[in-house]
């Protein structure tokens, strides 16, 4: 089973989520793939402290432009809709960093003067975490192709067992290229207008790419009343409520897991579990 | 000789516009008959990445040799550059009429690189 965890607004608590339930279900013997998607700012590592064995880095296609066969006909220019081969006057520049890699460029010219080189944007990096297997991406600094490295992330995806996807957040295409191919969506909300409002963006995706989903809210207060309405009204089941725990907070401020300080919180994993497991099914 | 100048507005009078790629119009004047066209950048306007580049081939496409404007970042300068479009950035405000006074005063430094980051 593939269990994204999303959130679109950031800090909500994805990745204790995350991090906690892929070891509380490891404990229990099932086979967990953990896979950080968030390759901006992966920090699932600090929590799960993997031995990274294996390291790849992750490239994709920008042109590469041969002056000399160029007869700066402008065909390339035309056909790119991001502006990152562009014929003026004289000239013909690649700018890579805008380049989406769909290598149109090369098609059109007909001159072959285009081909197509890697641009490293990034490592994929895997190794144990205890039980847990663990795979991250890491966007290299000033890059900003990030699908293609999660796209990467997700060549290791498990056959079997479970998988725990954890994604960055907002509702932009990272957080889409991550959920797309999951069994079931959980969305970590926090109960405050600002919390509402991105979780209403998340819900709106996360309906676009039609997969099963359901929310958690994190830190609730017994005061806090802004998110349970709406969920109501838009029929979407709240899963659990972890409430609002100083100890919690520590224990994430020190880079360690809920589980191990907290002793329900593993039960509370366990019961997410289950029922994210019924609600993927019904 | 074909100058551009980034404005918000439709007429010499209207304010410069301090941006170039993501300008929202361009007013085209004349030197030599003084006549002044207006351009609107659409493209760059609603780019999501590449405004600058767009509003380079904006300018190269119809035949400005010119372009006065406040800041010019790096993709921009590069693709003016090519086009072997001047670019004279320093522009503090005023009207498009001020600025062409300024360029015609000598006032404005011609750019030899970008002034501000991209997304500036």
């Amino acid at each position: 089973m593939r269990i994204a965890i999303a959130s679109g607004k950031g800090g909500t608590g994805k990745t204790i989520v995350a991090t906690n339930l892929a070891v509380a279900l490891a404990q229990d013997d099932h086979p967990v793939t953990f896979l950080d998607c968030d390759v901006e700012a992966p920090n699932g590592h600090i929590f799960l402290k993997p031995e990274i064995t294996h390291c790849e880095t992750v490239s994709v296609p920008v042109p590469e432009v041969n002056e000399t066969l160029c007869t700066r006909c402008g065909r390339c220019g035309e056909f790119c809709q991001y502006s990152a081969v562009v014929c003026l006057g004289n000239a013909v520049l690649t700018f890579s960093d805008l380049c989406h890699g769909c290598g149109g460029c090369s098609l059109v010219c007909p001159d072959g003067a285009i081909r197509e080189v890697p641009r490293v944007v990034g490592e994929v990096e895997w190794g144990p975490a205890g039980a847990v297997r663990f795979v991250q991406g890491r966007l290299r600094i000033g890059q900003a192709r990030v699908p293609p490295l999660i796209r990467a992330v997700k060549t290791h995806l498990p056959q079997t067992g479970i998988a725990i996807l954890d994604a960055p957040p907002g509702t932009s295409c990272p957080v889409v290229e991550t959920i797309r191919d999951a069994d079931f969506v959980l969305l970590v909300a926090e109960p405050t207008p600002f919390g509402l409002h991105d979780l209403r963006l998340a819900v709106e995706t996360v309906r676009q790419v039609k997969i099963p989903h359901a929310v958690l809210i994190n830190r609730a207060n017994p005061g806090g009343r802004e998110l349970r309405p709406y969920c109501d009204r838009v029929g979407i089941p709240i899963l659990l409520e972890i409430p609002e725990d100083r100890r919690i907070a520590e224990t994430y401020a020190r880079g360690e897991l809920a589980i191990r300080t907290v002793p329900a919180y593993a039960g509370w994993m366990r019961a997410l579990f289950g029922r994210m497991r019924h609600e993927a099914l019904v | 000789m074909k100058i551009a100048i980034t404005t918000s507005g439709f007429d010499m009078n209207a304010p410069v516009d301090l941006r170039f790629g993501r300008a929202r119009d361009f007013l085209v004047v004349d030197l030599e008959t003084g006549n002044a066209r207006y351009l609107e950048n659409r493209e760059g306007v609603s780019a999501g990445q590449g405004a600058g580049i767009q509003a380079a081939r904006l300018m190269a496409a119809d035949g400005v040799q010119v372009v006065l404007t406040g800041h010019c970042g790096p993709n921009a300068f590069r693709a003016l550059q090519a086009a072997g479009i001047r670019v004279y950035t320093g522009v503090t405000g005023g009207s498009v009429r001020e600025a062409v006074e300024q360029f015609k005063a000598g006032a404005l430094r011609e750019a030899t690189a970008a002034d501000v980051q991209g997304h500036w």
